[in-house]
């Protein structure tokens, strides 16, 4: 078989996405629909760069559900080495796929391990895109636990916890990287520490929302809480709990699921790092917005100080937060490529994009096929999220 | 003022003592000892063997004694070892036991010696800092006038084409981490496969001899993920400033649209950025590492990688002295520069 040209191979990888664009229109047209009834969401609609942002973010959230989920896009197994197709340039015929019943052409070429650059590229999203939101989500939830009564209170707890945050900021992310991700650290267990600490930040953010919002109710709250909390804590029990780890407690029956090793000795790292970051901005905003009537007036009322800073300052501060969010995923999108670039915490055979570009880097200047495709997926994905923050933030400031 | 800064210097030093006994204690941890152990001995020690090899040279005291003998606080140890040898921190590698000092740690000069290189940490972690300085000062010479002129450009009319058009390029620039630019600059002007070649793809050379085609791309690298970011802060700045009451004053007076830029707004607009390339010293750091690694230019960010990456303890622990001097110090030129540039601001 002869080698495609340049306007097969794009013709092709249009054709492979064709589950991502009919949900991608999908999402767009019942958007567009219903965009009046959807608030700041729908609003996102009326601005041009909004919407290519977020049709960017969405086209690689749809590429990771459909290859994580149903294993479409992919046209071979991101691990699966083919004899021959080694640094293979793109459009590169598959020797005996006929018989094999594999699809015909390696589309962007071989890496220098002879697997498929566009499989990998396209499975690696899923990656990306499970942990970058993931970790931002957690972040956030420690700087908004730590942030809020920091700005509110002020004083000693103030400047003890603004002081860790710094001490945590004047640290060179690399540095901390390699302190906490090589596997002589993973050893003594301190991720697994660092995880257990860093997970019980949502149990108590939710925990303390409940008890403020109805703690008049006991009856109700009562039961709320413990609708809410039992599936929480036993999620935090089995996440926290790993086999053949320095916290192993729970009886294998009942763990029914182990996050790997790599995975969350990545995933407590990237949390660790963004949520000083998060801290700050949540205590900026708290100071600036505790100077407020209404705040005055729920005080007046006798309002206690979580359901305050929970009910009052925190949904008038959300603009800035949900900007501040976008642009957070995109910044551990490279925080985890980073990672990978530095063959750190996954495991090296992960289609992760930073570990594609590092393990691709090597041969970069005779075959750079197999580095561009997964760096161009990166600074998509990243411009995607900052297109999005700016057209949140235009949106935003209209009211 | 002068108490200003002086809280400020306490709170970083204080800061300072705390990141390094962390990276001290990280680096301390047993594993990493035992690791150590059996890449200087030999590999088939057995557990009490690492024990007594890591007793006789000092390696088990308490974390806060190491930690103060490394500083320098606290006199260095003096071990007779299991083997009967004598062993002491400030004696045997290069000095007879009799001069050797009570103290000798970071505050004494003894930054101690690197087991990758073979040599003193405190004359590699010179080399390299000089290396790395040449590049970030072509990164500065590159990145600052850049930015400011992009920013000041795209701030003075508001919604222009030209505005649309440079935002466009800062986000483009911000969202394109090192690995990422690199990796493309490479590929298209360093590369066989597409045959322009006008650069080199490795700045090995460049350590000896910096020409233009060996050392643009690094320079690049670095400059354009930090570029986009400053040029956006100089242009919110400079856009904020076009619309005060003295700019229409001077314009309502009959001052030509350059003069209002040049006179009037640009020394008002350039206070916000200042703080801004400060604070950007620490991302240059991250930046260093990675393009040094890419372009394998062996400066500072090498040297942290092949210290990380080989478990060479103390010249990582150098490594990191340097880098929370260089961070901190930053913000703290920072924090004066701001007060001194806005007379606004009042300090307490």
């Amino acid at each position: 078989m002869e080698p495609l040209g340049w306007a097969d191979i794009t013709f092709r990888l249009l054709i492979r996405f064709t589950p991502v664009w009919i949900s991608l229109i999908a999402v767009f047209a019942l958007s567009i629909r219903f965009r009046r009834r959807l608030g700041l969401y729908g609003r996102l609609f009326g601005s041009p760069i909004g919407m290519v942002g977020f049709g960017v973010v969405m086209f690689w959230a749809l590429t990771a559900i459909h290859a994580g989920l149903f294993h479409l896009i992919a046209t071979h197994d991101p691990l699966t080495q083919i004899p021959g197709m080694k640094n293979s340039p793109p459009g590169t015929p598959v020797a005996d796929a006929r018989t094999s019943g594999a699809y015909a052409y390696f589309l962007l070429g071989g890496d220098n391990l002879a697997r498929d650059v566009f499989s990998r590229m396209v499975v690696g999203s899923g990656i990306v895109m499970l942990i970058a939101p993931l970790a931002t989500v957690f972040a956030f939830m420690v700087g908004i636990t730590l942030g809020l009564p920091a700005g509110y209170h002020g004083g000693r707890l103030d400047a003890g916890l603004s002081f860790i945050a710094n001490l945590i900021l004047a640290f060179p992310v690399i540095l901390l990287f390699y302190l906490l991700v090589t596997p002589e650290i993973v050893q003594t267990g301190l991720p697994s520490y660092m995880a257990a600490i860093l997970f019980v930040f949502p149990l108590v953010f939710v925990a303390v929302l409940v008890n403020a919002r109805l703690r008049i109710q006991p009856g109700k709250r009562n039961r709320v809480m413990a609708a809410t909390m039992t599936p929480l804590i036993l999620l935090y029990l089995v996440a926290v709990s790993q086999k053949d780890t320095a916290l192993s407690f729970l009886p294998a029956r009942l763990d029914p699921f182990d996050i790997p090793a790599g995975i969350l000795v990545v995933f407590v790292s990237v949390v660790f790092v963004n949520a000083p970051t998060v801290f700050r901005i949540v205590r900026g905003l708290t100071l600036d917005i505790r100077t407020r009537d209404y705040v005055a007036a729920a005080q007046t009322r006798g309002e206690g100080a979580w359901y305050i800073m929970l009910w009052e300052i925190l949904p008038n501060a959300r603009g800035p937060l949900i900007v501040d969010f976008c642009l957070r995923i995109g910044y551990t999108t490279i925080l985890l490529g980073t990672l990978g670039f530095f063959g750190l915490g996954l495991p090296p055979e992960s289609p992760d994009w930073g570990s594609t570009i590092n393990s691709g880097r090597k041969l970069l200047s005779i075959y750079p096929h197999s580095a561009l495709p997964p760096a161009f997926a990166l600074l998509s994905l990243v411009l995607g999220l900052n297109l999005l923050a700016d057209g949140l933030r235009e949106e935003s400031l209209k009211d | 003022m002068a108490t200003f800064i002086l809280r400020r210097t306490g709170t970083m030093i204080l800061t300072a003592l705390c990141l390094t006994f962390i990276v001290f204690f990280l680096t301390n941890l047993y594993p990493n000892l035992e690791k150590l152990a059996k890449t200087q001995g030999n590999f088939r020690m057995s557990d009490e063997e690492v024990a007594s090899w890591l007793g006789n040279r000092g390696f088990l005291q308490p974390m806060p004694v190491k930690y103060g003998q490394w500083l320098g606080i606290l006199p260095g140890y003096v071990i007779r070892g299991t083997d009967g040898v004598l062993r002491g921190k400030c004696f045997g590698r290069h000095m007879a036991r009799e001069d050797a000092p009570r103290f000798c740690g970071v505050l004494q000069g003894d930054w101690g010696y690197s087991l990758r290189f073979k040599d003193e940490v405190r004359a590699i972690v010179g080399v390299r800092l000089g290396l790395t300085g040449w590049l970030m000062l072509m990164v500065m010479a590159v990145m600052v006038p850049g930015a400011l002129v992009m920013g000041v450009l795209a701030g003075m009319r508001e919604g222009s084409r030209l505005d649309r058009t440079l935002s466009t390029v800062s986000i483009v620039t911000t969202a394109t981490p090192e690995y990422v630019s690199g990796v493309i600059f490479i590929a298209v002007f360093a590369s066989s496969a597409v045959g322009l070649k006008w650069f080199k793809g490795t700045a090995t050379a460049a350590m000896n001899d910096m020409t233009f085609q060996n050392f643009a791309l690094p320079v690049l690298t670095i400059s354009l993920y930090g570029m986009g970011y400053i040029a956006r802060m100089t242009r919110a700045s400079m856009a904020e400033v076009m619309t005060a009451q003295y700019i229409r004053t001077a314009r309502l007076k009959g001052v030509g649209f350059a003069g209002i830029v040049m006179k009037h707004a640009l020394r008002n607009a350039l206070i916000a950025p200042f703080t801004v390339i400060m604070l950007q010293f620490p991302w240059l750091l991250n930046g260093v590492v990675i393009t040094e690694t890419l372009f394998n230019y062996k400066g500072f960010g090498w040297a942290l990688v092949e210290a990380a990456g080989n478990n060479d303890i103390e010249l990582l622990l150098g490594i990191s002295v340097v880098s929370v001097i260089v961070v901190l110090s930053t913000q703290l030129i920072s924090d004066i520069g701001y007060v001194l540039l806005n007379p606004r601001i009042r300090v307490s």
